[in-house]
């Protein structure tokens, strides 16, 4: 029998015992009259040979590490090295949260990622009014190159990567850590990490903008620029949905969102005149890891696959590290529950194992304590032993994309990536990311998910154990971490000495340079390394900026 | 409440945070059931909020902070909505709001604090039964 007939005979067979579990449902009828995932993808009673009979090995799936990477980014994944177990943290002082981050260096995390504040990464001081309040709250506070010093006090940046949640003053932040290495004798040509530094989805989903898209875009080329020769093992941007999906987005819509992202920083770059294939390979990723399990699995790889297509049809990218999409995760902030929060733990622990799964590079995972504060040591303990059992307890590790042919799991990848190239080409028809943005129509797709989501729950077709099934009668929580307004006095405390004793000419000085070069074409890196080395404030260098360039002003979607 | 006009209500984000998911599901969920929303966008100093809340002849001021600084930013608010006279509207508030605050948020004068994982539902009835009519 040839593979058509055979495909016709399975067809056959399959349609009578579809028919036979059909005749029995009058009697024992299925929980549900049609299930979804998640994200509302119809899913079938079972999935069989038939449903991919159309997929190519070689086309669609290929090797690791070969392309369009759906299984995987590299030959041996895993089996080569985990991923960077790297929780993300910073509170109050950089005292403090260089102390958190020794802590979780001695219990064998294996990257550094920085939680910034609010005022911080919104380019403000301390002492600035509308800080006040938010001092050290979300992260950690920092105004000049002094407080960055003590953030890494005793940590040898030549030996650590270091991601830091940075966005639109990622220039100013990653010449702040360059400035710190240099003090340590380490040349900015050795340093590891990366910065967020993706704006786009600011706009749309997270809020910490400062200026308006086009200033952002160049800002982020000139950062590409600089670093592909100053800094080249810095990820110069992490493209990330995570905040997509936090938002309220889909599993689909995160991947086409953050993809249409992409594609605009890339398009940015060749604009400005650099290559698809110089920022190709230091573009990352990041992605949320939701509760759907399985269609999340799915999620990663389909991003893999998509963005792989994209960058050598669109783009003709020739060198392979430009089409892989290489990716941290984090386990999903919105899937976490105030109430019963050890039940968090459960949930964290399957999202963690479907992004390994999935073949993250780096990963983090939430402390069940998130949904009410910032995460005490001990969840950051337990999180962190969370990835370390997936890791080397499991055994999912021993080979690479285990899940690989698994008929429902190849048919949700592709699913998925067809509906997400759907959304692309929707962008691409409004002008683009920006332009869509601009039009509030990511924004509106976001919200209307994120509505119907919390609709589902209230009417009971969506459970959530411990919060609307389960539920328990409990007393409130203590011992939470807290960040009291004292931070925000010892932070004003610091700015006044540090003006007190840096040259002030000598800042007044640069940063009427950088102002000058902001009214320019020029990069504006090396003038805000300048400044950022005679002890300019974050809050001084984003001001000559602001009073260049603007600031963004929120469409209004509702 | 008498029928004379819609419940209108000021949704407000203070501060710097920039979680919004939660505030536009429940504006959504407010117009829904019939009631009157501004939303005020991002990054509201208290004082801007209090001044809508004048201009627009609101009947309810509801604020979200998820990033810990609703010990500053809502009692400055209710400072403010004293000092302006407003002595009948409702205020509440959501987010991540440690049970352990909440006493203290209410004792100047914030009704109801709702956190995480509150019913939209819930917020429409204690909104329905607490306003104060203006007509």
């Amino acid at each position: 029998m040839c593979d058509s007939e055979k495909l016709n005979a399975l067809k056959a067979k399959q349609q009578a015992w579809q028919e036979k579990a059909e005749a029995k449902l009058a009697k024992a009828p299925e929980r549900k009259k049609a299930f979804t995932t998640i994200s509302e993808i119809p899913v079938e009673r079972i999935y069989t040979p038939a449903d991919i009979a159309d997929q190519d090995y070689e086309q669609e799936l290929a090797f690791p590490g070969e392309y369009p990477f759906t299984r995987g980014v590299q030959p041996t994944m895993y089996r080569g090295r985990f991923w960077t177990m790297r929780q993300y943290a910073g509170f109050a002082s950089a005292e403090e949260s260089n102390r958190r981050y020794k802590y979780l260096l001695e219990q064998g995390q294996t990257g550094l990622s920085v939680a910034f504040d609010l005022p911080t990464q919104i380019g403000y001081d301390s002492d600035h009014p509308l800080s006040q309040g938010e001092v050290g709250k979300v992260g950690v506070a920092i105004d000049s190159l002094a407080d960055m010093e003590t953030l890494f006090d005793g940590i040898p940046l030549d030996k650590v990567s270091t991601s830091m949640t940075i966005n639109a003053p990622a220039a100013i932040l990653l010449a702040m850590y360059i400035g710190v290495a240099e003090k340590q004798g380490v040349s900015s040509k050795e340093l590891n990490g990366t910065i967020q530094n993706d704006i786009l989805k600011e706009y749309s989903s997270r809020g910490t903008y400062i200026f308006p898209p086009l200033p952002s875009l160049r800002i982020i080329t000139n950062i590409f620029e600089y670093c592909s020769s100053e800094v080249p093992k810095w990820n110069t941007i992490s493209i990330s949905g995570y905040h997509i999906r936090e938002a309220g987005s889909t599993a689909v819509q995160e991947v086409a969102f953050t993809l249409a992202n992409g594609l605009a920083y890339v398009e940015a770059a060749q604009k400005a005149g650099l290559s698809v294939d110089t920022i190709g390979p230091r573009l990352s990723f990041f992605f949320n890891a939701h509760l759907d399990f399985l269609e999340e699995i799915a999620k990663y790889r389909a991003a893999r696959r998509l963005w792989a297509k994209l960058m050598k049809e669109r783009f003709g990218a020739k060198d392979p590290r430009t089409m892989m999409v290489r990716f941290h995760t984090q386990t999903a902030g919105c899937s976490l529950t105030a109430q019963q929060p050890k039940n968090n733990i459960v949930r964290v622990a399957y999202q963690a194992l479907s992004a390994v799964l999935g073949g993250t590079q780096s990963l983090h995972t939430n402390s069940m304590d998130e949904a009410l504060s910032l995460p005490t040591e001990e969840a950051v303990q337990v999180a962190l032993r969370t990835q370390q059992i997936v890791a080397y307890e499991t055994g999912v590790t021993e080979t690479v994309d285990p899940l690989a042919g698994s008929y429902y799991i190849e048919h949700l990848t592709k699913t998925i990536e067809e509906k997400a190239m759907d959304y692309i080409r929707q962008i691409d028809e409004l002008g683009g990311a920006a332009m869509a943005i601009e039009k509030g129509f990511i924004q509106k797709e976001i919200q209307e998910s994120a509505y119907h989501y919390q609709k589902a729950i209230e009417t009971g077709d969506r459970v959530v154990v411990g919060l609307n099934k389960f539920q328990v009668q409990e007393p409130p929580p203590r011992n939470l971490l807290r960040v009291d307004l004292q931070v925000q006095e010892m932070q004003k405390q610091k700015l006044i000495r540090l003006r007190d004793v840096r040259n002030n000419e000598k800042v007044q000085a640069c940063l009427a340079e950088l102002k000058k070069t902001a009214q320019g074409t020029e990069n504006l890196l090396p003038a805000i390394l300048e400044a950022v080395r005679a002890y300019a404030t974050l809050g001084e260098i984003c001001d000559t900026l602001r009073s260049v360039f603007g600031e963004y002003t929120a469409v209004s979607t509702l | 409440m008498s029928t004379g006009r819609k419940i209108r209500i000021l949704a407000a984000k203070p501060g710097l945070d920039g979680h919004d998911r939660g505030i536009k599901v429940i504006c959504h969920a407010l117009r829904d059931a019939g009631m009157e929303v501004i939303y005020t966008g991002l990054r509201q100093t208290p004082e801007q909020i209090v001044s809508t809340a004048v201009q627009e002849d609101v009947d309810v001021i509801a604020m979200s902070v998820l990033s810990g600084a609703h010990d500053y930013l809502f009692p400055r608010v209710m400072d403010l909505v004293r000092e302006k006279g407003l002595k009948d509207v409702l205020v509440v508030g959501g987010g991540i709001i440690p049970e352990e605050d909440i006493p203290a948020l209410k004792s100047v004068g914030i009704s109801e604090i709702f956190g995480p994982g509150t019913y939209t539902s819930d917020i429409i009835r204690y909104i329905q039964d607490n306003v104060q009519s203006k007509s």
